[in-house]
């Protein structure tokens, strides 16, 4: 295990840094897919200089990051490529532990062609870091030192502290995913109902350890945000940054295209209706919280898988390294891959747009014979995709589960055999 | 959404699909080639007309005197310029200035990748010189370019002598609201090139030039002026621009409308519009210059000195004076007339021209068709690589199939791929660096060296499946080549359907080459057969028939021996223009459609 793992780190530093040192480096941190008004790492240089001159770095429209990023910054700034290889390091790490955790996980056992062998469970890690480090997503990102590896990083982070079951540390890390981004929020209620069923604690309102257990955790959270944010407040000793990075995030003021669904829309809009709109296309993003929730309660960490996903969809400034969080997760899911039905379909168009982004960006920007209607038509197109993507990975899981409790073969009741149907 | 969710409306589907693949292939296939023909036909096209409400309705009076007088000047320009023997630098900067320009001169350097044989040129070292009519109405935050070549020999002295002219009339009159340059640039493209590089603060292609030292505003249009004689019987428009990239449609209506109302003949791709589109030698004469304007479009390079303007958003084209036997005679003065009132119009323009088209083809001056109307044809060739895809992975019933997870190694499919790719980047690198080692070895030119070398890498590309199989361990499995057929069909899909959103006609092209064998070749098929097919439907061979073709609509046949001689000057053109200009022609073919190619002749042996 070791081995492998060690060549695919070496191989995936390894493309970075001949990537880093190429013409390309100059040319993927100016595209609109890989960067974002949040994360360009261009943003994080202007608010450092900023910083150094003694000006608020929020002064100016230019820095959005968080006041932790960019002292965390001012400390590395000169080993700034290092720290994103390493960001990327860190990410993989995690997912070698956090796999064999997953084994704890018992199914009902009267379906074994269904249950993962361990062998299969043993290769797991390895898959999801190859899919993370070598997902040209990953790369583009990387190398684009888009500050968007970071906030995987962290998510990662909790994720591994999460199914490690060491509640503060989960706690302290979904906190500071909340901090850099405010959307990881709505990975409160998985992360809690897994370290509720790690504790053997049920889901019932009327018991007094589920309340306690709650209250723990809430506090826990709470407490350490609210400790980030008055730390943020005494470093810059002014509350510009709110405004600057949340108010940002959640108003949408900055209409620069990207692989997301805000910009096109806000741009057309008339004034008056923007505000209504932009509380709809937010709620939108928290909203799947609820009955993801609650139908997913058994399953804490696929619910945290489909909340990562919607959240890169659906959010205000989505770039693809956002989208390489999630699709690193794919692998951990390698046994609904039978029931998957539009997995190719889906895997095809995502390839599509991926190439169609950069030909039609040439036609709009350079060459001027093409328009922005063409460019959002695959922009749409790649985010129906994901859609696609994800709610064919939720009825493939659901449908796992109905299989492992009434069996692989179904019949019907004049014994023929039986089809499901989604409808 | 029931398709994508309900099992048993699927399995219909991919069951017809399935079983009715091929002959849906073959409609789709003739379909395509239908729709594109037809597209000449005249009911089928749409009439131009002029979008932009700037130009369209205003009143121009064009009162250009001065004809004879522009060809004396051209005169004196034709003897200095035969005096110096280059471009006579200091006649010109003085001429200009005693018009009342602002005039600047800019030289610069180039020393070409290998000789230019059709051009002779190598060390390439000229002067572009030119003078600004400052707007007198306006701001000076928008300028217009109206330049001539100064072409070696006795070609283009008329067009200098009118451009002069015309600096000399536009001087004298006040209703300027853009600044007009005047441009001579020497050495056709090459200067142009070094010129818009210095106006915008560019280096792409790594020329060396001397900054500008006056400039105007951003540039709006700009007219290229080619004229060779003292009187001409037609003006022909050329519109094609690197990279197959198009001027705005609004810009050809102009001269199009500019050419009925002070009567000039007017044609394009050297074809006069015909008024019997019903009959079969009209609908001939259409589909003609239409395919004429594929091929020069699907050539991607600039077919004349507007070219390359269009990289930087300023919509162009040249005017070519064309003297043939006819009777009709159009004199300077008319000429610049014509450009007098073109000017005046793009003088009145508030933006930038967006109104109109700039995915279009001509089948003649005054019909054009639009994207909507051309893409289906390219659609029913690219929806035949997705059926086949849906026929390999699709068994009868409707299930996929070869896609589990046993099956074959990542490896035994990625061999192909990187050393397909890897014979790509041969072909694309190689010939430039080896130039001086054939050179040495072999009696050749350096530009036959060229040419000769990427001949050979792209031959020696035919011999790889063999190769590609010493290095893989055990036999290729029958899954085995299905995958890389999927592969190599999702991929030449994607990379067609990219390739004609850019340039309609190279992918057009190029489609329906490789449509047909990506469709039909597998192992089973005859071996010696579909080699010989695969070869003849090649991308070079492809672009063999193209120069074959195109000799033959410009009425110009060739011999096989000629027609070979032009293919290999192509080539080397191909080559130079990419190193000169950045046109992508090239590199698309040696880097991506090629290796693409490559994995469908190791799918006809995998063995």
């Amino acid at each position: 295990m070791a081995a492998p793992l060690t060549l695919l780190l070496i191989v995936a530093v390894t493309i970075r840094a001949v990537l880093f040192r190429s013409s390309l480096a100059e040319l993927i941190p100016e595209r609109v897919e890989v960067v974002s008004p949040l994360n360009a790492w261009k943003r994080v240089v202007e608010g450092l200089a900023l910083l150094d001159l003694g000006v608020s770095p929020y002064a100016g429209d230019v820095f959005h990051e968080t006041p932790l990023i960019i002292y965390f910054f001012h400390f590395v700034i000169d080993y700034a490529e290092i720290v994103f290889m390493v960001m990327g390091c860190v990410f993989l790490l995690q997912f070698r532990k956090q796999k064999y955790a997953l084994e704890a996980e018992r199914y009902p056992l009267d379906c074994l062609e269904l249950i993962r062998t361990p062998k299969e469970m043993y290769y797991i890690p390895l898959k999801v870091a190859m899919f993370y480090l070598l997902n040209p997503f990953t790369i583009l990102s990387c190398v684009a030192k888009s500050t968007c590896g970071l906030n995987n990083a962290v998510i990662a982070l909790f994720i591994l502290c999460t199914v490690k079951g060491s509640s503060l540390m989960s706690a302290i890390f979904l906190a500071l995913a909340t901090y850099q981004s405010i959307y990881p929020l709505t990975l409160f209620a998985p992360a809690l109902l897994y370290l509720l069923q790690r504790l053997y604690i049920p889901v019932n309102w009327q018991r007094s350890s589920f309340w306690l257990f709650t209250t723990q955790y809430t506090f826990m959270y709470l407490g350490s945000l609210c400790v980030m944010v008055c730390l943020s407040f005494f470093l810059l000793s002014s509350w510009d940054f709110l405004s600057s990075v949340y108010g940002f995030i959640l108003s949408v003021p900055d209409l620069t295209p990207n692989i997301g669904l805000f910009w096109y829309f806000f741009a057309e809009m008339f004034e008056h209706f923007r505000l209504f709109f932009i509380c709809v296309f937010q709620i939108n993003v928290f909203f799947y919280t609820i009955p993801l929730s609650i139908k997913l309660k058994e399953h804490p960490i696929f619910l945290i898988f489909m909340q990562i996903a919607i959240i890169s969809i659906f959010k205000s400034y989505p770039t693809v390294g956002d989208i390489a969080l999630y699709m690193a997760f794919l692998p951990a899911w390698n046994h609904l891959y039978r029931f998957l039905r539009n997995i190719f379909l889906v895997s095809v168009v995502l390839l599509a747009c991926s190439a169609l982004f950069p030909v039609l960006w040439h036609l709009w920007i350079y060459a001027g014979s093409a328009n922005s209607n063409f460019y959002y038509a695959i922009t749409l197109l790649f985010n129906v995709a994901q859609i696609l993507l994800v709610s064919d990975y939720f009825y493939a899981y659901l449908r796992r589960e109905h299989h492992l409790t009434h069996g692989l073969y179904l019949k019907r009741k004049d014994g023929s055999e039986a089809t499901l149907v989604l409808k | 959404m029931g398709l994508l969710s309900d099992p048993n409306r699927r399995r219909a589907l991919t069951k017809l699909l399935t079983r009715l693949n091929a002959p849906i292939c073959v409609m789709c296939y003739l379909a395509g080639v239908a729709w594109f023909m037809g597209l000449a036909f005249e009911p089928f096209t749409l009439r131009t007309y002029m979008s932009e409400n700037a130009m369209g309705s205003t009143m121009v009076e064009e009162r250009f005197p001065a004809g004879e007088r522009a060809l004396a000047t051209g005169r004196e320009f034709a003897a200095h310029k035969k005096k110096v023997g280059g471009m006579p630098v200091d006649w010109l900067v003085k001429t200009m200035q005693s018009r009342g320009l602002e005039v600047f001169t800019q030289s610069f350097t180039r020393k070409l990748p290998f000789p230019d044989e059709n051009k002779e040129r190598y060390m390439v070292r000229g002067t572009n010189v030119y003078g600004i009519l400052r707007a007198p109405r306006a701001p000076r935050t928008e300028a217009l370019v109206l330049s001539a070549p100064c072409s070696e020999g006795n070609n283009n002295n008329q067009a200098v002598g009118l451009l002069l002219g015309l600096a000399q009339y536009f001087r004298s009159q006040i209703h300027w609201a853009k600044d007009i340059i005047f441009l001579v640039n020497e050495h056709d493209l090459i200067g142009m090139q070094a010129w818009l590089e210095g106006y915008h603060h560019t280096n792409t292609t790594g020329g060396d030039w001397s900054p500008l030292q006056g400039r105007g505003g951003s540039i709006q249009a700009a007219l290229s002026l080619e004229l060779s004689s003292d009187v001409i019987t037609s003006l022909d428009l050329v519109l094609e621009g690197l990279n197959g990239q198009l001027p705005n449609l609004d810009l050809a209506n102009l001269f199009y409308a500019f050419c009925q109302k002070i009567g000039v003949l007017c044609t394009i791709q050297g074809k006069l519009q015909r008024n019997d589109w019903d009959t079969t030698s009209g609908y001939s004469h259409a589909a003609q210059t239409m395919m004429l304007m594929v091929l020069k479009q699907a050539s991607g390079r600039p077919w004349g000195d507007h070219g390359l303007f269009l990289r930087y958003h300023i919509e162009a084209a040249s005017i070519r004076g064309i003297n043939s036997f006819r009777q009709y005679k159009t004199d300077t003065t008319t000429i610049g007339r014509l450009l007098e009132g073109m000017y005046r119009k793009l003088n009145n323009l508030l933006e930038r021209l967006h109104q109109s088209y700039f995915f279009y083809l001509m089948p003649s001056l005054s019909r054009f068709v639009s994207i909507g109307y051309y893409m289906p044809a390219f659609g029913l060739l690219a929806v035949i690589l997705l059926l086949r895809v849906s026929f390999h992975l699709w068994d009868n019933r409707g299930f996929y199939f070869y896609l589990t997870p046993s099956s074959p190694g990542v490896l035994s499919i990625l061999t192909p791929v990187v050393i397909s790719h890897m014979t790509g980047v041969a072909l694309y690198t190689l010939p430039i660096l080896s130039q001086e080692m054939a050179v040495q070895h072999f009696p050749v030119s350096e530009t036959e060296a060229v040419v000769l070398t990427a001949i050979a890498i792209y031959t020696a590309g035919l011999a790889l499946p063999h190769n590609t199989h010493r290095l893989l361990q055990g036999e290729g499995t029958e899954e085995g080549w299905r995958v890389l057929k999927l592969v190599a069909l999702l991929y030449l899909a994607v990379l067609l359907g990219c390739t004609a959103l850019i340039n309609f006609s190279l992918g057009f092209i190029l489609a329906l080459s490789l449509v047909p064998i990506a469709a039909f070749i597998t192992p089973h098929t005859p071996k010696a057969l579909s080699a010989a097919i695969m070869v003849l439907l090649s991308p070079g061979c492809t672009l063999l028939y193209c120069v074959f073709v195109f000799q033959e609509l410009q009425e110009t046949p060739v011999s096989l021996q000629d027609g070979w001689m032009l293919f290999l000057s192509v080539i080397s053109q191909g080559i130079l223009d990419h190193a000169l200009y950045g046109s992508l022609v090239y590199p698309l073919l040696a880097l991506l459609i090629y290796p693409c190619w490559l994995l469908l002749w190791n799918i006809l042996f995998w063995k």
